[in-house]
């Protein structure tokens, strides 16, 4: 593998870890290990960590895997690798 | 008209649809009967996924589960959604690279060996069958219920129906009626959501309506989850929107099960397949993005139809009189799926924590001084008195917001639609494992075009008749293979589909040796608390959640083994680094 794809293949491993790191904070600790403390905090009717539980992190994974979208055919053109 | 009337002809027009679209996209190669010809448009592939995903069980059942766990039931929202995100960064992109047409064939190439090529075969039916059997169940149920045709008689017309689309179109008949299918049964979902959430909270998105206010009766004013949390403490229940108190799973439980469920999403063969039927990596990644989207208007209405329906059912029949009940909860009655006891004898119904009576009802002849169905069952010492079947949370509700004949109706063909898509998508991973990983690539290397739809039909035909059978015959354990097959699905494939996409170094000698370790661990423990009745011993994890820690035991053995032994041949590594980039994903490649 060329040095270019290499560099590719890294910046790509780091998108994706950026954005797993996301997908856990929203579902894991905003949802699940954090979710006594942050019920105290109420946003209208909803007590915040329920609302993460099951509003929340919902709607945060469909952006994600959009944003994932755009982020990775940018990097496919910059790096010429793209169909 | 009636109910009945309306629901033969919603249900009458809507097989009529996907009986018309298979007979327009009938298929004559293998490519289109395996991989939909690889030419399905992202959105429509979308589409597909969702109504593939969401079956039986999350059209009927999940909303139902929700209202009686409160905060618990988001293991299943988080955890079947979450999965998505797992598929399309690390999986969707890199399996279409690599453009073959099922899951074994993956592991078969990428670990060159059919070993293990038939340890994955033998996990992708399995994993399947148990799957698929709940669905057919599922067709009866809701033919007995709403088309008052016996339950065997509904599996029966749903063999027929599915096997006319799946073996006359394959994958690409399957993904057109899918398409149709999510249609129909996202409308059937929101219709009665939007119309409770405007009755119960004043606004018509359900989503808003969840952290809205109740507008009438003695909570008028009072946020709906406040109410929910109250009316819960006051019965006797945990509060509606707190975790892991008594009687709660523990925090650990929830994650494990959370990320089971997940990873199992990820892992799950007719969900994987989906994504080799689009034109190419970048249609991948978007159709993951489009699935989920689609998955997610059903997902994030559910917890609010389940915060309806608590209130709803709580408020008109907790403390009411018997002889004042609404005539939906006298018309679910006679199904069996209500039923109540009148412990006091006051004729007053109350409802608590805990059960009624042991197990489920069972009735006889004649009828209590009120007018009640009797039951023979042994009572409990719980003041509770009233039995109610998580499932009429979602087929009550049409009936409970007084909407119109034709929206039950199309309630009940949602239902179908949700179990059919469900169903056939499971029939063609089993229909592919064999026609194609077993009969052409171990079998028979020189097969026709011709000879492997042949086999690949009759292989549909078969697997129809195997989930019929066990839909009219279900097996005692139906309920406890579902955590089976998210188990065996995190434990088997997620660890070394992913290590064989990120780590060049795992060879054959690792992902067998993985595989094998992870499955047999996690089904071990599965039959140990499912079936032998032992206590979870491990950290007190239950059986659903387990497939987290046979996944972590597949890492580490597959890590560990390859390192040990020698590194996968130079070809295969060639091949790691070609999925790695999207240019030339073109078709799926015939081998």
């Amino acid at each position: 593998m060329s040095n270019r794809l290499e560099e590719y293949w890294r910046k790509n491993i780091s998108i994706v870890i950026s954005l797993l790191c996301v997908w856990a904070v929203v579902s894991y600790f905003c949802g699940i290990f954090f979710v006594v403390p942050l019920n105290a905090i109420k946003i209208g009717g909803f007590p915040l960590g329920f609302w993460f539980a099951q509003q929340g992190s919902i709607i945060v994974f469909v952006a994600l895997i959009f944003i994932y979208y755009r982020v990775m055919n940018k990097l496919d053109r910059e790096y010429d690798v793209h169909e | 008209m009636s109910i009945l009337t309306w629901t033969y002809i919603m249900v009458g027009l809507t097989f009529g649809l996907y009986i018309f679209i298979a007979w327009a996209s009938r298929v004559r190669d293998t490519k289109g009967f395996y991989v939909a010809g690889g030419g399905v448009p992202p959105l429509a592939n979308g589409m597909a996924t969702a109504a593939d995903w969401m079956s039986a069980a999350s059209f009927i059942s999940m909303a139902g589960l929700i209202s009686f766990l409160g905060y618990t039931g988001s293991i299943y929202l988080m955890g079947w959604t979450g999965g998505y995100v797992l598929l399309a960064l690390l999986l969707a992109p890199y399996l279409r690279k690599f453009g073959k047409y099922t899951v074994p064939d993956f592991v078969g190439d990428r670990y060159y060996s059919d070993t293990a090529r038939v340890v994955a075969l033998i996990c992708a039916i399995f994993v399947s069958l148990t799957y698929v059997a709940g669905q057919m169940r599922g067709v009866g149920i809701v033919f007995s219920r709403f088309l008052e045709v016996d339950v065997n008689t509904g599996v029966i017309i749903g063999m027929i129906i599915v096997f006319f689309y799946a073996g006359l179109g394959g994958m690409k008949g399957i993904t057109w009626t899918q398409v149709a299918q999510y249609t129909v049964l996202i409308i059937a979902y929101l219709i009665p959501a939007i119309a409770i959430a405007m009755k119960i909270t004043g606004t018509p998105i359900p989503q808003i309506g969840l952290g809205g206010e109740v507008q009438t009766g003695q909570f008028a004013g009072k946020y709906l989850l406040e109410t929910l949390d109250q009316l819960n403490r006051d019965l006797g229940f945990a509060e509606y929107t707190s975790a892991f108190g008594p009687g709660q799973k523990s925090m650990l439980d929830v994650f494990c099960i959370t990320l089971a469920l997940m990873v199992g999403t990820a892992g799950l063969p007719h969900v994987i397949i989906r994504f080799y039927t689009v034109p190419s990596v970048k249609a991948a990644r978007l159709s993951a993005g489009y699935a989920l989207l689609f998955i997610a208007i059903l997902y994030t209405t559910a917890p609010a139809v389940a915060s309806f329906a608590r209130y709803n059912m709580i408020d008109t029949l907790n403390n009411k009189p018997y002889k004042e009940a609404p005539s939906w909860f006298k018309n679910w009655e006679k199904t069996g799926l209500i039923a109540w006891v009148d412990k006091n004898g006051d004729g007053i119904i109350q409802y608590r924590a805990g059960k009624p009576f042991k197990g489920k009802p069972v009735f006889i002849k004649g009828n209590g001084p009120l007018g009640q169905r009797l039951v023979k069952n042994e009572l409990t010492s719980s003041p509770n008195e009233l039995y109610i079947d998580r499932d009429i949370m979602v087929l009550a509700n049409p009936e409970i917001a007084n909407l119109p004949a034709w929206v039950i109706a199309l309630v009940a063909a949602g239902g179908l639609a949700a179990a059919l898509s469900t169903a056939s998508g499971l029939l063609l991973v089993i229909a592919s494992s064999i026609s194609h990983d077993l009969y052409y690539r171990m079998i028979n290397r020189k097969a026709s075009e011709k000879q492997r739809l042949m086999v690949g039909r009759i292989m549909i035909a078969l697997a129809v008749c195997i989930a019929g059978y066990f839909g009219i015959n279900p097996p005692g354990f139906v309920a406890q293979v579902v955590a089976f097959a998210f188990g065996l699905a995190a434990s088997s494939f997620f660890p070394i589909i992913i290590l064989g996409i990120f780590s060049k170094r795992t060879n054959r000698e690792g992902a067998i040796c993985g595989m094998i370790a992870g499955i047999v661990f996690t089904a071990v423990y599965i039959i140990q608390i499912k079936f032998l009745g032992m206590k979870p011993w491990f950290l007190g994890i239950s059986a659903e959640g387990i497939g987290v820690i046979g996944m972590l035991i597949n890492f580490a053995v597959t890590l560990i083994v390859s390192n040990m032994t020698k590194a996968p041949p130079k070809e295969i590594q060639d091949l790691v680094d070609s999925i790695r980039t999207p240019r030339g994903a073109g078709a799926a490649i015939d081998h």
